[in-house]
């Protein structure tokens, strides 16, 4: 059966997650409300305004069931904006992020819009195309946060000038760029293969372990 | 390493990020923290609120920059801010003061009346007002990363804000049908460039973010735009000329995220207080209608 997938979809680019998600074969859900999170295989926080979603997580009261979800183990990818709320520290943020993954990031931190950039990275991480190559991977970066210190059991996946922009916690993944913006799938199939289906138990799992019991 | 910046792919992306959001019209710093709190995904500063621009005439420009820094130490999301149609110099301006988002606006009193700003020479990203798939075409080839209904703005009225909408969706869907011979007709007809008329029939969307503007009032008009295809929506007087704005502003956002949910959009409509006073357009004569400026 295909993963099913939540998409946080309260503000940003949220179709364009479920769109890459639906090309590769999983089944994607819009999450506003918290009844929504029942029986995901994992989730992903949009691109967006961190500052925005931040107050909306709580507003409309998912704030701590993600937290709690994500903390049981639930696999969770954000990128860029949602890559901010899942870190446990983050300077200025008059909200508290989910504060999952144990990162210091700075909002912003490239400057203002007209210093959003795109470029092409080293991805050594990312599974080989069909081909067997490991083409480089066009990262875009808008109004984008840098990750400033990472602690103990955070993996760098992929850097720019020496920075990581890509970072994978346990069954967390962040990601300071839009892969959502491009026609490259690489990284959801990374989301998909290595933290939903690879080992990382799924809310259901999870929920069975909890109970005590493994019968299914 | 080749690193680019200012690219179209930067430009429509922020805009991409704002999808979902509203985005609402401040005049003062103090303004855009409550729109902030209230969960504004982006502020449009000005000097005067569109309603006020109505009734104080004259020429509407660009905004003291004073006000715009200020706004822009205020807040952490990004801030839009207007230019007259046409002005570059305008732009330039905004763009050196770090503004994240330029508006061509119908609102202010326009500095040309054939031409709008070639926007492709900017770093910083336009959004551009339209009545229909034809104008909001030719903002696009101009360089236009984002798109919104005209509206009429000001009125508290969302009559136009959905015949505008309506037209371009209603115009999208129409192109679905067409072949290659009466496309490049129907592209001569609304005089927009046939490569853009392929690709919205393509993607069956415009080319780029699609925003409601022009007459949100309330909760249930921000619902109905949505439903109708925006991607996010413009709340200009509509917030702060209401009787309880941070309530206003609150009760907007959550309709615009649950614009699908009935018993949410319910609850937030309820007391409220008054929205702000609205115009009849029947008693709007043609030289106030802001919406027929831009060519």
């Amino acid at each position: 059966m295909p993963p099913t997938i939540g998409v946080l979809a309260l503000q940003g680019d949220f179709h364009e997650h479920a769109v890459s998600l639906r090309a590769l074969g999983a089944v994607a859900r819009e999450i506003r409300k918290p009844e929504q999170l029942a029986g995901l295989d994992g989730l992903i926080i949009p691109g967006g305004e961190s500052t925005t979603i931040a107050r909306l997580l709580l507003a409309y009261d998912l704030h701590a069931p993600v937290r709690q979800r994500g903390a049981a183990g639930l696999p969770i990818w954000g990128t860029c904006a949602g890559a901010i709320l899942l870190a446990d520290d983050v300077p200025g943020l008059d909200r508290p992020p989910l504060g999952l993954l144990p990162m210091t990031v700075e909002r912003n931190a490239y400057g203002r819009q007209v210093d959003s950039f795109e470029t092409d990275l080293k991805a050594p991480a990312l599974p080989p195309t069909p081909a067997g190559t490991r083409p480089p991977y066009h990262a875009i970066f808008i109004r984008a946060p840098r990750i400033r210190a990472l602690r103990d059991g955070v993996d760098v996946l992929m850097a720019y000038e020496a920075e990581p922009v890509a970072v994978r916690y346990r069954s967390l993944l962040a990601t300071t760029f839009h892969p959502e913006l491009t026609p490259d799938h690489r990284w959801h199939r990374y989301f998909l293969e290595t933290l939903v289906d690879g080992g990382v138990a799924g809310e259901a799992a999870v929920a069975t372990e909890a109970a005590g019991g493994g019968a299914a | 390493m080749v690193v680019e910046t200012g690219t179209q792919t930067v430009k429509s992306g922020l805009a991409e990020m704002l999808k979902g959001g509203v985005i609402m019209d401040v005049v003062t710093a103090s303004q855009a923290v409550i729109a902030q709190e209230a969960g504004a995904c982006a502020v449009m500063a000005l000097e005067r609120v569109p309603s006020d621009i109505r009734k104080h005439g004259g020429v509407a420009r660009m905004s003291d920059p004073t006000k715009i820094r200020e706004i822009i130490g205020a807040v952490t999301i990004p801030v839009m801010a207007k230019v007259r149609i046409g002005h570059f110099v305008e732009a330039s301006i905004l763009q050196a003061l770090g503004v994240d988002y330029v508006d061509e606006s119908e609102v202010l009193t326009p500095a040309d009346e054939k031409l709008h700003i070639n926007k492709w020479d900017f770093a910083v990203p336009f959004v551009c007002g339209c009545r229909d798939l034809g104008e909001a075409l030719r903002r696009i080839a101009e360089g236009a990363a984002m798109i919104r209904t005209k509206g009429e703005a000001g009125t508290g009225n969302i009559v136009e804000a959905v015949r505008h909408m309506r037209a371009v969706q209603g115009a999208i869907r129409a192109l679905a049908g067409m072949d290659d011979e009466e496309l490049v007709n129907y592209a001569k007809e609304i005089g927009a460039p046939v490569e853009l008329v392929r690709e919205t029939k393509r993607l069956r969307r415009l080319p780029v973010v699609n925003f409601a503007a022009g007459g949100v009032a309330t909760p249930a008009d921000a619902a109905l735009m949505m439903r109708l295809g925006a991607d996010g929506v413009f709340v200009g007087s509509g917030i702060f000329k209401s009787e309880q704005p941070q309530r206003m502003a609150d009760a907007i956002v959550r309709a615009t995220t649950h614009y699908n949910d009935d018993q949410i959009l319910a609850e937030v409509s309820t007391g409220l207080g008054d929205a702000m006073p609205g115009l009849n357009l029947d008693d709007l004569p043609d030289s106030e209608r802001l919406a027929q400026r831009g060519w």
